[in-house]
Formats: C-alpha cells, sequence, structure tokens
C-alpha cells in the first residue's frame, strides 16, 4: 500500500445484475506511474469492476474519485474524456472501417467541421508506432487483420485519445511473446510517462513481468493488495480461488510408437497459407501446434474439418484415404471428427439460444428418430454433459450468453463430446479462462486422450503446450519448421525454435496477413 | 501504389454499381432509334434522379444496418404537398420548396426518434409511418391535380437543358451530392454511421455519438426522399396519392442500393454507389422500349436483368477458399 494520493479511487462499489452480485463493496486505489494488475477468477468481478471504470455500466453504490474530485460516468465516452481508456477484452473495433478510421474513431482532427484526412492518417502512424505496430497499414480493413494484429490496432486507438489511466483487460490473451515483448515495452514507457496502467491478465508471468502492484478479487470483492513480487505463485492462486492449488497439468501418457495412426495428414497444402504439412496422430495423444500466432495453424485445423476449399495433399483416417468435404461429413460417422473453434462467442455459440439448445446442436442427427428429436433422449445426454464437465448454470433454458467465458468455453467442448469424437481438434479452448477452469480442461483433455481419442491442441500459451502435449510442430509460414517430443518440449526450445525462425527471415517476419 | 489499392477496394461496389450502369446505358443509347442525343439523355436523366434521390435516402438508413420502408411514402407525400405550396410568383414558390423539404426532414425525424427512443425495429417503424404518411398523402390528393397557381417556371428550370444539352436534372444532381453527401461522408457523424452499420457495439464501446448518427441518417434520408418529392411536381407540375408508385419507389430503392454496391447489413458502400445503381436499374427497366418489346414484360425483364446484376457482384465468392469467409 502507499501512502501518496491515489490518481483515480473507488470505494464501496457494489453492482447486482439480477439475484447475482457482480461486485460487493469493492474498493480500489490507482496510482499514475505504476502498472497495477487486477488478479481474479472469471466471474470474480474483474471485468464489472473495469466496465463500472470505463463508464459501461453503472454501480448500484459506491464513489469514484479522480485526482480527489467525485466523478462519474454515464457513459464510454464521459469515461474517455475523464482520461480513463479501456482496452476491452471483446475487442471494440469496427471491422468495415480502416485501422486509421478506427484508430480516429472517438475524436477525429476535424477541418471545417470535417474529417481531416492527412491529420488522421498522421494520428494513425504516430499511435500505431507507440504500440509497435508500424508494420499495419492504416488504410487496411480491420476486418482483414488477423486477430493479434487487431489487438495491436486496439491499443494503438487507446493511445490516440491521450489516457491518463489505461485499462487492459486481457488485452494481451490473443498476443504470441513476441507481440507482448513490444506490447511491454510500450507499457512500460507509458508508465515511465506517469499514466496509471491497469492490467488484467490471467497469464501469471505476464504479471510478475510488468506489474508493480497486484489487487486479488474474489466473489466480487478486492480480498488482497500487494507489492509485485512479495507472494509467490502458489499463494496468489490459492488468494483467487481460495483453495489449495497444486499440479496444474495431469501427468501424461506415453503411446506405444507402433500403434496406427487415427488421423494421418501427408503434404498438405492450402493457396500460400499452408505448406507440405504432414503429420499423424495415434489415439491416445495429444499433439500440439506451437509458434508465433498465425503461422498456419489456424487454417490446418480448418483444413483438416473441411472448411477450405482448394486444399491439396493426402487426408487418411485409420490408414485409409477419406476426403473431407464439410463439416458435416467431418463429425459423421465413420470419420467422428470435433472442432473446438477459437472464437467461442461467433463460431462455438449461438449466444441468445438456450444451453440446453446449444448442447445438443452438434448430435441432433444422434438423438433423434425419423427426423423427430427424442426429447427424454437429449434432456439425458445434456444433464450427463452438464455433470460432466461440471458446467455452472442457473437452468439449461438460460441463454448460454449469461454464462461466465470459462463456463460458455465448456458447453463449446461439451457440444462436441456428445457427438463421441474419435479425433478431436482445439484451438486455443483455453484463451481467456480463470485458472480453475483451464484446469478442469487439462484434466479432459488428458481423460479424453487415455479412452483414445486422438488430439490436436492448439494453443498460444507455451505452458499448455509443455503441460499437455506428447509432441508439438512449431510452425512458421505456414510449415512445420520442428517437431519437439516428450522431454524436448520445453519453454525454451519452444520459444528458440520460433525466435531462431524468425531470425532468419527477419524482413518478411510480421506482416500483417491481409487477404488478397 | 498500395495506398492505391486499398482506395480502390474500398471502392469496389460503387464501382461496379458505376459499370453497370454503363453497360446498359451503353445497350440503351445504342438501341435507341434516336441514338445519343440531348434529348434521349435528358428524358433518361428526368427519370433517373428520381429513383437516384429516393435510392440515396435509403443509402443512408441501409449504412446503419437499417431499412427504410417509408421513402416511397414520404415521396409520395411531398409530391403532393408540393403540388398545393410551390405557388405563386418564384419567391413564394421557393418558399414551398423550402416547406416541402422541412416536410420531408420532419418525417424522417419522426422515422428517426421513433427507432431510437422506441428502439422499435426499423423494418416495422417505417411500414408504420409510411402508411401514415400515404394516409396524409390520399387525403390531401386523391386524385391527380395540382394548385392552380402552380409555379410551373420553377419546374421547368429544374427539368430543362442547359447549354451544351446537360440536363438541369443531372447538374442538381450533382450539387445534392457535392453540398449533402460528401460532407456526410467525411464528417463525424457521417464516420458514426458507418461505424454503427458495421458493429453498434463496438461503436458504443468506442464512444460513438450513436444516437446522435442515428438520428442524422434518418432525417437526411426524408430530405433526400422529400427531394425525389419534389422533382416528381417539377416533372409532372402535379401531385397524386399514388400507392403503387410509392410501394415501387420504395422497393426499388432497394434494388438500387443493392446494385450500387451498399451492403444490406450495413456499414459498407455509399450514395454515389446507388445513385449509379438507380440510374443503371431506371435504365434495365427502359430497355424494354428500345427492343420494341411489349411493355408488359417489363418487370419480368427487370427482375431476371437484376438478378443476374446481383450475381455478377457476388462472383466473387467462388473464389472464397475458407468456407468461412462466406458467413462473413
Amino acid at each position: 500500500m502507499d501512502a501518496g494520493v491515489p490518481l483515480f479511487r473507488m470505494e464501496g462499489v457494489s453492482k447486482r445484475y439480477g439475484g447475482v452480485r457482480a461486485l460487493e463493496e469493492a474498493e480500489l486505489n490507482v496510482h499514475g506511474g505504476r502498472v497495477h494488475a487486477i488478479l481474479g477468477e472469471n466471474g470474480a468481478g474483474k471485468s464489472t469492476l473495469i466496465k463500472v471504470m470505463a463508464g459501461v455500466v453503472a454501480p448500484d453504490k459506491g464513489r469514484m474519485t479522480l485526482e480527489g474530485r467525485e466523478v462519474s460516468f454515464p457513459d464510454p465516452a464521459a469515461a474517455n474524456q475523464a482520461g480513463v481508456v479501456c482496452i476491452f477484452q471483446e475487442l471494440s473495433l469496427i471491422p468495415d472501417l480502416s485501422v486509421a478510421d478506427n484508430i480516429a474513431i472517438s475524436n477525429p482532427p476535424k477541418r471545417f467541421g470535417l474529417i481531416d484526412r492527412r491529420a488522421q492518417r498522421r494520428m494513425a502512424e504516430e499511435a500505431l508506432a507507440r504500440a509497435g505496430g508500424e508494420d499495419i497499414h492504416p488504410m487496411a480493413p480491420v476486418k482483414d487483420l488477423p486477430l493479434s494484429r487487431r489487438q495491436i490496432v486496439e491499443i494503438a486507438k487507446a493511445l490516440a485519445r491521450r489516457p491518463r489511466i489505461l485499462i487492459l483487460d486481457e488485452a494481451t490473451s490473443a498476443l504470441t511473446a513476441a507481440d507482448v515483448t513490444k506490447v511491454f515495452a510500450v507499457l512500460k514507457r507509458l508508465r515511465s510517462e506517469g499514466l496509471a496502467l491497469l492490467f488484467i491478465s490471467h497469464r501469471m508471468h505476464e504479471i510478475a513481468e510488468i506489474a508493480d502492484e497486484c489487487t486479488v478479487f474474489r466473489n466480487g470483492h478486492n480480498v488482497a493488495t500487494y507489492r509485485a513480487g512479495t507472494k509467490s505463485d502458489n499463494e496468489v492462486v490459492e488468494l483467487m480461488i481460495g483453495r489449495e492449488y497444486n499440479h496444474v497439468f495431469p501427468p501424461k501418457q506415453s503411446v506405444p510408437p507402433d500403434k496406427p495412426p487415427v488421423i494421418e495428414v501427408r503434404n498438405l497444402s492450402w493457396t500460400q497459407r499452408l505448406r507440405d504439412i504432414s503429420l499423424a496422430v495415434r489415439a491416445g495423444e495429444v499433439v500440439g501446434l506451437g509458434g508465433l500466432d498465425g503461422q498456419g495453424q489456424r487454417e490446418l485445423l480448418l483444413a483438416l474439418f473441411g472448411v477450405l476449399k482448394g486444399v491439396s495433399g493426402e487426408l487418411l483416417i485409420d490408414g485409409k484415404p477419406t476426403p473431407i468435404a464439410s463439416p458435416e461429413a467431418a463429425k459423421c460417422k465413420p470419420i467422428g471428427m470435433a472442432l473446438i473453434p477459437e472464437d467461442r462467442k461467433t463460431e462455438g455459440l449461438m449466444l441468445p439460444m438456450a444451453v440446453c439448445d446449444n448442447l445438443s446442436f452438434a448430435a441432433l442427427d444422434r438423438l433423434s428418430n425419423a427426423g423427430v428429436i427424442d426429447r427424454a433422449a437429449e434432456r439425458k445426454a445434456i444433464e450427463e454433459m452438464i455433470r460432466l464437465l461440471a458446467i455452472r448454470t442457473d437452468g439449461v433454458d438460460k441463454p448460454v450468453g449469461s454464462l461466465s467465458g470459462g463456463n460458455q468455453q465448456k458447453v463449446v467442448i461439451a457440444k462436441w463430446l456428445m457427438v463421441s469424437p474419435r479425433i478431436i481438434l482445439l484451438n486455443d479452448p483455453t484463451r481467456g479462462i480463470d485458472v480453475g477452469t483451464k484446469q478442469e480442461i487439462y484434466q479432459l483433455l488428458r481423460k479424453l486422450a487415455d479412452s483414445g481419442a486422438a488430439i490436436i491442441f492448439y494453443s498460444t500459451d507455451y505452458d499448455e503446450l509443455i503441460g499437455c502435449c506428447n509432441r508439438v510442430l512449431v510452425l512458421y509460414d505456414g510449415a512445420v519448421k520442428r517437431t519437439l517430443v516428450e522431454e524436448e518440449i520445453t519453454e525454451r526450445a519452444l520459444i528458440a525454435s520460433a525466435l531462431n525462425i524468425a531470425a532468419d527471415q527477419g524482413e518478411a517476419g510480421f506482416k500483417p496477413a491481409v487477404n488478397a | 501504389m498500395s495506398d492505391w489499392r486499398y482506395r480502390l477496394a474500398e471502392q469496389r461496389g460503387t464501382l461496379l454499381g458505376v459499370a453497370i450502369f454503363l453497360l446498359m446505358f451503353t445497350i440503351y443509347v445504342s438501341n435507341h432509334p434516336a441514338g445519343f442525343t440531348a434529348n434521349v439523355v435528358q428524358t433518361a436523366a428526368n427519370k433517373g434522379v428520381l429513383l437516384a434521390l429516393v435510392a440515396m435516402a435509403q443509402t443512408f438508413v441501409v449504412l446503419t444496418a437499417g431499412i427504410d420502408l417509408s421513402v416511397g411514402m414520404i415521396f409520395i407525400l411531398t409530391n403532393c404537398v408540393g403540388s398545393y405550396i410551390v405557388t405563386g410568383s418564384m419567391g413564394t414558390a421557393l418558399l414551398g420548396v423550402i416547406g416541402v423539404l422541412v416536410l420531408g426532414l420532419a418525417c424522417g425525424a419522426l422515422n428517426g426518434l421513433i427507432v431510437i427512443y422506441g428502439r422499435l425495429q426499423p423494418i416495422v417503424t417505417t411500414i408504420a409511418t409510411g402508411s401514415i404518411f400515404y394516409g396524409i398523402a390520399l387525403w390531401l390528393r386523391p386524385q391527380p391535380g395540382s394548385s392552380d397557381d402552380f409555379n410551373s417556371d420553377i419546374a421547368d428550370l429544374m427539368t430543362s437543358q442547359l447549354p451544351g444539352g446537360i440536363p438541369m436534372s443531372l447538374v442538381a444532381l450533382l450539387v445534392i451530392v457535392v453540398l449533402v453527401w460528401l460532407p456526410f461522408r467525411r464528417s463525424p457523424v457521417g464516420r458514426a454511421v458507418y461505424a454503427i452499420g458495421s458493429s453498434e457495439v463496438a461503436a458504443y464501446m468506442s464512444g460513438v455519438p450513436i444516437r446522435r448518427a442515428k438520428f442524422a441518417a434518418y432525417t437526411l434520408s426524408g430530405l433526400l426522399a422529400a427531394m425525389g418529392g419534389l422533382y416528381f411536381t417539377f416533372i409532372t407540375y402535379s401531385g397524386v396519392a399514388s400507392f403503387a408508385d410509392g410501394s415501387t419507389y420504395t422497393l426499388y430503392s432497394i434494388a438500387a442500393v443493392v446494385l450500387g454496391g451498399v451492403s444490406l447489413f450495413g456499414g459498407v458502400g455509399s450514395a454515389v454507389g446507388a445513385i449509379f445503381g438507380a440510374l443503371a436499374f431506371r435504365t434495365i427497366g427502359d430497355l424494354i422500349f428500345v427492343f420494341d418489346l411489349e411493355p408488359l414484360w417489363q418487370t419480368l425483364f427487370q427482375g431476371v436483368v437484376l438478378l443476374l446484376a446481383v450475381c455478377i457482384g457476388s462472383a466473387r465468392l467462388f473464389q472464397v477458399r475458407n468456407r468461412l469467409d462466406l458467413f462473413a
């Protein structure tokens, strides 16, 4: 704790949504020139806290002061005006507008009342440079940028508003290690310029690297505030989940090498994005995909799942050549494949529909007789899944959008488990999910592998690849650059293989993958 | 160099609309018995400008990802009112013109207020208000007619031919684009309209003035529809509450907007594209006459050509290699 007068202060802030209390007498002191990390499980109240600060939701009670003066923000614009700018977990970029338009959206430079495009261009270039995104073209439409570049644009957009308090809500969760390093350099400079930074992340090592001060939230209340580095990771996690924390990753099981592969790919290529990829996965194996984000991992999973057109190369299921034409074909009997998509909100779930409807979608053909859904069988299967994955919901009839992020992700996974897949593809399934749920997902993966599933697992988190995978293929520019097996999978090896490659081809490095 | 690529990509829809129009118009004039003469162009322009103005009106609302089914009825209502108040001397007639435009603004503003504060869906709101506008028009002019001292000078002026054979109506359209559309496109409110259509949630989170932008879009829509109605009065010297005309203009405005590369999902396109879409659509309708076919075939023919044209616009979907992009 500090004796200095805080730049921003929240006292006794409470907020309820219906019967659920999201914040209960929360308190927070934010100082200029410091990075303040907020920790807590999903549903601990971090998001609500930030939304209150940023003027997105109004608190039921409590007061906020900025430089000792009481303030209230009726909408995000008012918060921005006061210098509180938030980079939200759900991106706030407008897909059809250009990068420059987005960066200048809240306060475009004007001449004679009209937007001055030249000044806007300069402003965008300057902000991009400050955010470490010099490679992004200011005129590119945002919808054509990959996720990690969009996140950089999001940061540039926040900086263009000249904030005094900058809130980063999971702003690094879509970024690769190399991008995070860049962003951290930016954040450190901003800190030295006297900005107050609020940093929310589920990645402990990021918090250890950047934070000066940490506050842990649990059940809507701040349970502890301490100087960074004065508590061990285990102590922090115990504070967050309120129970003891050990053995994040379940022990791996190795698979005998003579076992035939369930799925095998030979020389798979697709446009310029995937080059000559070969891999084989046996039942019981978890094969990881590593490397920098946007090197073709996502496309590889989509290609296997039959989403891409014009894929060349051979795909063998149980040793037999089996071309897959669509996700519908992929999930059916002889193949039995499932893909847990990257973006659960758009590709994984129908947010306004009920939990039970979402759960049974992929499996409706199995749950119906002669084209009529067997309600009783459906109900039973759903209850089983909810129990198996411990999905926390106040009712299967509630819209899935009302669940917390971690529970939404469980619904996505459960939905695919209902078709009892033999081949499971996962695209960064733990992004933006709390530690507790992550742990459950790791255990589930292991259980599925042990019961005979072949799993291909893409993650942007190196720890996960190390903890979960039997083998890791490191991708670069659409090709497999290195395969790490069992003990070879270390953080050092993963980063080294990615960085070696990046060093080799420096100039081809971080080009934004703009659609031609 | 790469700047140009992005600029071109941004204007793709508009350029496609221009291309379709040029193609259709070339076919039209090369088969017209009189050929490419000032009179042919003037007639085509006068008819085309009506739909072009209504299509511009539609564009403002479609850009917000809404739809305005009352534009045709505002067009009819202002046509009828125009036939009453554009009267007397040049001075009083001009006052009448202003009155008609203010009426259009008011109609659009009403739509906007209901959509924003009533939180009703644009489609339902504008069906309802459109019926109301038509009801008022019907009460005013159940039969075709005009005021006894209707100022036909101003009407003649606005539909005349300038030296060099340039139709006044096209000049007026250009002036409207320069005075209304271009400033709008470059204003913060215009930017906000695009932002709302692209992603309303992201726009809200970015502190974009959503209500003001929507209100501006609907109000300007009403204004442009009124300009169309006024032009209709100038061309016909009269007003009539024709339900068929109102409905046709509403539906055709949507077709024109699509032809001109404006996305019905919002956030993409320009009113310039919509203008060319409207001119192209009008020309398609007139092709039937130069080919000397039964007028009965007109709607059928127009429908087929519209379908074909929209297919050209989506031909690039065949190049999509990632099926997920089909839904984007």
